[in-house]
């Protein structure tokens, strides 16, 4: 912004309030944002930030407070009211269908219900100008279901410039995106500044914030609770007024790795769709040591996971579990050989939503430990799950609570639970912290690293590579179902895997051995 | 050479596509609502209502257009009660499709007894007649195929032509084909998914009563109890074939009737005095089923057919 040009207020939330019943989501909540602003909104999962722009986009009423829009009050309940005034959003599950080409996905809503014709070419050249001006690469024809996780993230910020959208909201954009999409998203949006546009960038990530934006707004428990020019505060006063508390995070010191429980030798499997199978894939899972896989999401890291617990055989090479190789490979002989897994979906694969806690807690050992004589022993399942909820720390009312109605938070700790409590050799950790606010992720990764210690072999998937890389005594990097070499914790800088995560090395490094 | 006699005659042609016609408006009907995600099973039952209401409204003195009008506003009325319960309401689309079938059948012979108690055989009517477009009918085989035909075959194959255009090259089909694939991604926008997915539900349960109207007004003159006779069923089974694109279940259509004009004629030749009937009307069923497992492996389902949108829910 040029120096003569007075700062212009394009957004204003005043006095914000939504009560849901006796909860009150959003509790007289006011910011503003400036013309050329890039203003991130921090906070917990449940700290009142898609409420808050679930209000502005009109799909809620707020009950109290008014939002002012380039100086206009937006009349409240009406979804259209944002978008037509320039406002968009970029949302954390895009939007896009799969199976529509990208400019029918960024044309969609764009033109009058009534028009007689889509006018393609013209929506076409429209398309291939805006992805020009502001670098945003990708092809008008190409189906959206065949693109990468960054390409359909461009596709979703070009639906808003095609708006000629003047504010831009991002929702949690990088939570999907290797460090190399993270920069060019981050070089797009300075683009998108540098021509005024405005920018609300909602994340959990304390280092993209202090990377991204002029100003920090925290959100706790539906309150306001700090507001800092980004320059004047850092990262870790960020994440105590996050939390509300300091923060500390579990130490995880490097370990000493024993001897391999679970040896890959040129495995490979077979894809399932448009999902990659596993390439000739070579690791050592050690006891005693946190195997960290990274990569973006779809490149195989479920081939890896379904062919630990038993879901998937190998097609080809070579398997063995504590040295013996492994015959019949089922579930239940995945179990048997001492594999606990933490599935990725603790929703659909992790739970059965509509039992009790304590059923829950006894899916995986029912048969052996809480039955005689084929009948079940409940009175031995409740007094487990008491046990599980007073070591495990979880909240909730009682073992008989349904588990659809606890918090994502207490569900990993049940699952986790579940999983230790039976001293397994071997954990498969899949995406074991996504979507917990931090006391939660704090938790999860001290067990686990407890776990190491107590000579656990880890392999955790996950596609966060900040919690890769703090937990992994060694990394190893998936991309199309090929696996990197092992790197020792501290030897890559994230750049490197960034690289890897690209399918970069590959060839050389097959060549190499 | 009698197979090859019958596939080269113009006659056989016209059966088929007669018979294709009430296909392939009662298609097109599922074809847009399951476009928008919404299945609808009310298929069958609603050809049953329209087939009845276009007639009983020709018999009550209207024009035969005012009947197919009638035909049609019956089809959208249980198309809007369909429509609520499984839209806005999210109950599940089977047991609401079911039900509209039983009670659109039910409700019909029920209104046909209290408008009809004293007769023992349905009255005829005065139904469509073939007419003869000039020129293109005097081509050989084609024309006496294709352009001899009735009013409502014509009507027909002009639904396949718009329903094509509008799908594809109009924003509100580019909105209709987004609710059935995301619909997060059309609330995304400002739109309604709710409005337009009744509306696709709607406009097709009008359409398949017309399907249904063309058996009482075009195909024969009068109503019977049995005349739908699982149409609607193939229709779905029709729209899987297609890829839930119009042009491929038109062809779809076009070649199911075929099988099944070839197999009446197949009846009167030396063949059919040996083998029983009953194995002839199963053929058109036994290669729909074959030609269906052959083209639909591949077949893009619209990805949220059959899930429910609630706004907010995620």
């Amino acid at each position: 912004m040029t120096g003569a040009e007075p700062v212009q207020t394009v957004l204003r939330l005043s006095n914000i309030t939504k009560r849901f019943g006796s909860l009150t989501a959003n509790d007289a909540v006011s910011f503003h944002l400036d013309r050329g602003e890039v203003v991130a909104l921090l906070g917990e999962n449940g700290a009142g930030k898609t409420t808050l722009m679930n209000i502005l986009f009109g799909q809620y009423t707020a009950d109290e407070g008014e939002v002012e829009l380039f100086g206009q009050t937006l009349p409240p309940g009406n979804p259209r009211a944002a978008l037509d005034a320039g406002v968009g959003m970029v949302h954390q599950h895009f939007t896009l269908a799969g199976n529509l080409t990208v400019w029918e996905n960024i044309v969609l809503g764009a033109q009058p219900l009534a028009a007689m014709s889509l006018r393609p070419g013209e929506v076409k050249a429209r398309i291939r100008d805006l992805s020009a001006r502001f670098h945003l690469k990708v092809d008008p024809d190409a189906r959206v279901g065949r693109l990468t996780v960054g390409e359909r993230q461009r596709v979703e910020i070009l639906k808003a410039l095609y708006r000629d959208a003047r504010i831009l909201i991002l929702d949690e954009p990088t939570a999907v995106l290797t460090p190399q999409e993270t920069d060019a998203l981050f070089s797009t949006l300075r683009e998108a500044i540098g021509m005024g546009l405005s920018i609300i960038f909602i994340s959990h990530k304390l280092h993209e914030v202090m990377a991204i934006s002029d100003r920090v707004l925290v959100l706790r428990h539906g309150k306001l609770v700090a507001e800092r020019p980004t320059a004047e505060t850092n990262r870790e006063e960020l994440a105590a007024l996050m939390v509300g508390a300091e923060v500390t995070m579990p130490e995880i010191t490097p370990s000493t790795p024993g001897a391999p429980r679970l040896s890959l030798r040129a495995v490979s499997t077979e894809g399932e769709g448009d999902k990659p199978g596993l390439d000739a894939v070579t690791m050592d899972l050690c006891a005693g040591q946190i195997t960290g896989l990274a990569g973006v999401s779809g490149n195989g890291q479920a081939a890896l996971s379904d062919l630990l617990s038993g879901l998937r055989a190998p097609i080809s090479g070579d398997m063995t579990v504590a040295g013996e190789p492994i015959s019949g490979w089922t579930p239940r002989t995945a179990i048997g050989h001492g594999i606990a897994r933490i599935p990725e979906d603790r929703h659909h694969t992790g739970t059965i939503a509509d039992f009790t806690l304590a059923e829950n807690a006894i899916l995986e050992t029912y048969g052996s430990d809480f039955s005689r004589r084929g009948w079940m022993d409940w009175a031995r399942v409740r007094s487990h799950a008491e046990e599980l909820i007073a070591t495990y720390d979880i909240r909730c009312p009682g073992p008989d609570v349904r588990i659809r109605l606890l918090s994502g938070g207490n569900m990993q700790k049940l699952i986790l639970g579940r999983v230790l409590e039976w001293g397994p050799e071997i954990i498969l950790a899949n995406q074991p912290v996504r979507g917990l606010d931090i006391g939660a992720v704090n938790y999860v990764h001290g067990r686990l690293a407890e776990a190491r210690d107590a000579g656990a072999a880890v392999l955790l998937i996950s596609e966060d590579l900040d919690e890769i890389m703090r937990l992994s005594d060694v990394i190893h990097v998936i991309s199309e179902g090929r696996l990197s070499p092992p790197f020792a914790r501290g030897t890559m800088k994230p750049e490197d895997l960034g690289a890897w995560m690209a399918g970069h090395g590959f060839e050389e490094a097959a060549h190499a051995s | 050479m009698e197979l090859l006699e019958i596939l080269l005659s113009a006659s056989f042609w016209a059966a088929a596509i007669r018979i294709a016609s009430p296909l392939i408006f009662a298609t097109m009907g599922e074809l847009i609502c399951e476009r928008a995600g919404v299945l609808n099973l009310g298929i069958e039952g609603i050809m049953v209502a329209g087939a009845f209401a276009g007639w009983i409204a020709v018999w009550a003195g209207l024009p035969l257009w005012g009947g197919v009008a009638v035909a049609l506003l019956t089809g959208m009325a249980f198309g809007l009660v369909h429509s609520i319960l499984s839209v806005p309401f999210g109950l599940s689309q089977h047991v609401v499709g079911v039900g509209i079938t039983l009670l659109a059948t039910s409700l019909t012979f029920y209104t046909y007894r209290v408008v009809l108690p004293e007769v023992s055989s349905p009255p005829k009517i005065e139904a469509f007649q073939a007419f003869e477009i000039p020129i293109l009918s005097q081509i050989p085989i084609v024309g006496p195929a294709f352009f001899a035909q009735t009013p409502l075959t014509y009507a027909a194959f002009v639904v396949v032509i718009v329903t094509a255009l509008v799908l594809y090259r109009t924003p509100l089909g580019l909105a209709v084909r987004a609710a059935g694939e995301n619909p997060s991604a059309v609330a995304a926008q400002g739109l309604s998914v709710t409005a337009i997915r009744m509306g696709a539900v709607i406009v097709g349960s009008g359409l398949m009563a017309v399907g249904g109207a063309f058996l009482t007004m075009s195909a024969f003159d009068s109503f019977f109890f049995d005349m739908v006779n699982g149409r609607g069923w193939i229709c779905i089974a029709l729209v899987v074939f297609g890829a839930w694109k119009p042009g491929k279940a038109l062809l779809g259509a076009i070649l199911f009737a075929a099988f099944d004009a070839f197999q009446i004629r197949l009846q009167q030749t030396p063949v059919g005095a040996v083998v029983p009937y009953q194995v002839f009307l199963m053929m058109p069923y036994f290669l729909s089923i074959l030609a269906l497992v052959a083209m639909s492996r591949r077949a893009e389902v619209p990805a949220a057919l059959m899930v429910p949108f609630n706004k907010g829910e995620r």
